[in-house]
């Protein structure tokens, strides 16, 4: 019962999401598809950040492999099937992640930011610099894929409508993923893990390993929002991969709170709602941008989804007699 | 010929010009609780070290059981149920007493790569879990946040947290430490009754809590073992007076 109460706003977020379509132009549902993208980017890099405690600076090596294996396996394409390309963006960034977790994991703190980094701009500079994948130019995509079952298609990319519940449903699925996956035995370890490896370790647990399947993990589900992005803009270029990338999606689960599942997606919106707006109120507007950062990393050290607690309590603190047990970690 | 658990031969470990192990082999015996003493600087916590897995040694030897173990992880040492606690309080701050239980007791499953259902449902942890919380003495506290309890209370969660791995032996490194003495007694109740099946290897600085609980103990001084025998035995000893209990003749 408590449990379908602390989860009203999170249900109610979904439902005004589900029916903004219907009342959004189509401006707005392409700005809003665009968000729920970068959303999905960022609540994978949470799970490296806010609960392993891995601190990537190279995740957009797999937002722009997602990208980059749906545009060149299909840049010539007749028809795209979804069935074929999704798995395709989705295979190619996990094995970019087993290789490039593979090394990095051995290193920890500075160095692990470094070397994600430098791995990450390594991929960049191989897409800038050769002229078969279009160089610094991308590649463009003129179809957009289909699901289709025998010959009857089922589900077109290429309406912004269906685009959007498309990745709404992505982001939904992973969002329940990684719950799923949090609460089972392998959530404790990595939540373990990012509070106190060495411990992890002299209880028995081989935490390498535990490593490299989230990061393996978080890398897939970025390669799918790359695959989103590609599908969703049509083009792909080495800008996906520029640390840029990395560092936006890192400020974005910071500014929303890592270690939530919901504060990724927060800072999504107020990330790129702020990007989108403060332009048409001001042409400095990269120094306000910057101050409301500041200030959120300041006043709410915990992301701007701390507000909502914070909210929650100074309208329940009238009617309440004696302090409150101390609540348990978080879930 | 008695029956050890586990023995070390030769054991060496120098960091930089100081040798905190020097040329260490001991037996410890199946079923005993094994004190090691030895004024700050000795070499008991590096030798604990050594033992877990948390140091490797520069030569020598470490057997588990007729296994050599010398040059294993702390995670597999662990595995072959070798539990320790630490000195210093080693636990995950932000989570429950009740979590911190439960991330021990989960790493005797046989693989924690379980990504479908809900940890909560293993029975077997869960019981687990409970039985390490009720013998450390911390059921009542299990929602706690680990960084709002007493440093006593961190103090047996640390030891609870070994037990939840359900070790064969238990090596504490100094289990009393900063603890009030409510709390030492029912601590060492605890290490009392822990010895009635378990092996344990205990590093304490209470001397009333050694005797009481010992029936070996070794003395160590820079790294090297001075003494090792039975309680009388070390009482007894001259060098030991001289070394370490160091008061004289008329000491005892």
């Amino acid at each position: 019962m408590s449990a379908l109460i602390r989860s009203m706003p999170l249900l109610a977020a979904l439902l005004a999401l589900v029916l903004f379509p219907q009342f959004g132009s189509e401006y707005y549902v392409g700005l809003v598809s665009r968000i729920l993208i970068v959303a999905l980017f960022a609540l994978s890099l949470d799970l490296l950040i806010g609960y392993t405690g891995l601190v990537s600076f190279g995740h957009a090596a797999f937002y722009g492999i997602g990208g980059y294996a749906l545009a060149i396996a299909f840049q010539d394409a007749s028809v795209i099937p979804l069935w074929q390309a999704l798995p395709l963006s989705l295979a190619a960034a996990a094995f970019a992640a087993l290789v490039i977790g593979w090394i990095s994991i051995r290193t920890s703190g500075v160095y692990f930011i470094m070397l994600t980094l430098a791995m990450a701009q390594m991929f960049f500079y191989f897409f800038f610099e050769s002229p078969r994948y279009g160089g610094d130019d991308g590649i463009f995509l003129f179809l957009k894929p289909v699901l289709m079952v025998g010959s009857e298609d089922i589900l077109k990319l290429d309406q912004e409508n269906n685009f959007y519940y498309f990745a709404l449903s992505c982001l939904v699925a992973s969002y329940l993923l990684l719950l799923m996956i949090l609460r089972a035995p392998f959530g404790k370890v990595i939540k373990a893990i990012k509070a106190n490896e060495h411990r992890v370790r002299a209880l028995g647990y081989s935490t390498s390993g535990y490593k490299l399947v989230s990061f393996v993990i978080a890398g897939t589900l970025a390669g799918l929002a790359g695959f989103l992005e590609g599908v969703h803009s049509g083009y792909i270029n080495p800008s996906y991969m520029s640390w840029h990338e990395s560092g936006i999606c890192i400020a974005i689960v910071v500014l929303g709170g890592m270690g939530t599942l919901y504060g990724p997606i927060v800072g999504a919106f107020i990330i790129i709602l702020l990007q989108n707006f403060l332009p048409e109120l001001t042409e400095h507007w990269q120094l306000l941008f910057g101050g409301i950062i500041i200030a959120v990393v300041l006043f709410l050290p915990r992301g701007a989804t701390s507000l909502y607690p914070h909210l929650r309590e100074l309208i329940r603190r009238p009617q309440r007699g004696e302090r409150e047990p101390q609540e348990a970690a978080d879930d | 010929m008695i029956d050890s658990v586990l023995r070390t031969v030769r054991l060496n470990k120098s960091f930089g010009g100081l040798i905190a192990t020097n040329n260490v082999t001991l037996e410890f015996e199946r079923g005993q609780v094994h004190a090691i003493i030895g004024p700050n600087g000795a070499g008991k916590t590096t030798l604990i070290n050594l033992l877990s897995g948390d140091l490797l040694p520069d030569d020598g030897e470490i057997l588990f059981n007729g296994r050599n173990i010398t040059n294993l992880p702390p995670n597999k040492i662990s595995q072959l149920g070798i539990g320790r606690s630490y000195q210093k309080t080693n636990i995950f701050a932000e989570f429950s007493c009740y979590e911190n239980c439960w991330v021990a007791a989960q790493s005797r499953l046989n693989t924690s790569m379980r990504f479908f259902r809900s940890a909560h449902q293993l029975k077997a942890v869960v019981e687990r879990t409970e039985r390490a919380l009720e013998l450390c003495g911390l059921s009542s506290r299990r929602d706690s946040k680990a960084s709002a309890m007493s440093y006593g209370e961190q103090r047996q969660l640390e030891i609870g947290m070994m037990l939840a791995t359900e070790p064969e032996l238990l090596l504490l490194d100094e289990p009393l430490a900063g603890m009030g003495s409510e709390e030492s007694l029912q601590v060492i109740e605890l290490l009392r009754r822990l010895a009635a099946d378990h092996t344990l290897i205990l590093i304490e600085h209470d001397m009333d809590a050694v005797f009481s609980i010992a029936q070996r103990l070794t003395v160590m001084v820079n790294g090297r073992i001075l003494e090792t025998g039975s309680i009388e035995r070390i009482r007894s000893s001259q060098a030991v007076q001289e070394a370490y209990l160091g008061v004289g003749e008329d000491a005892v």
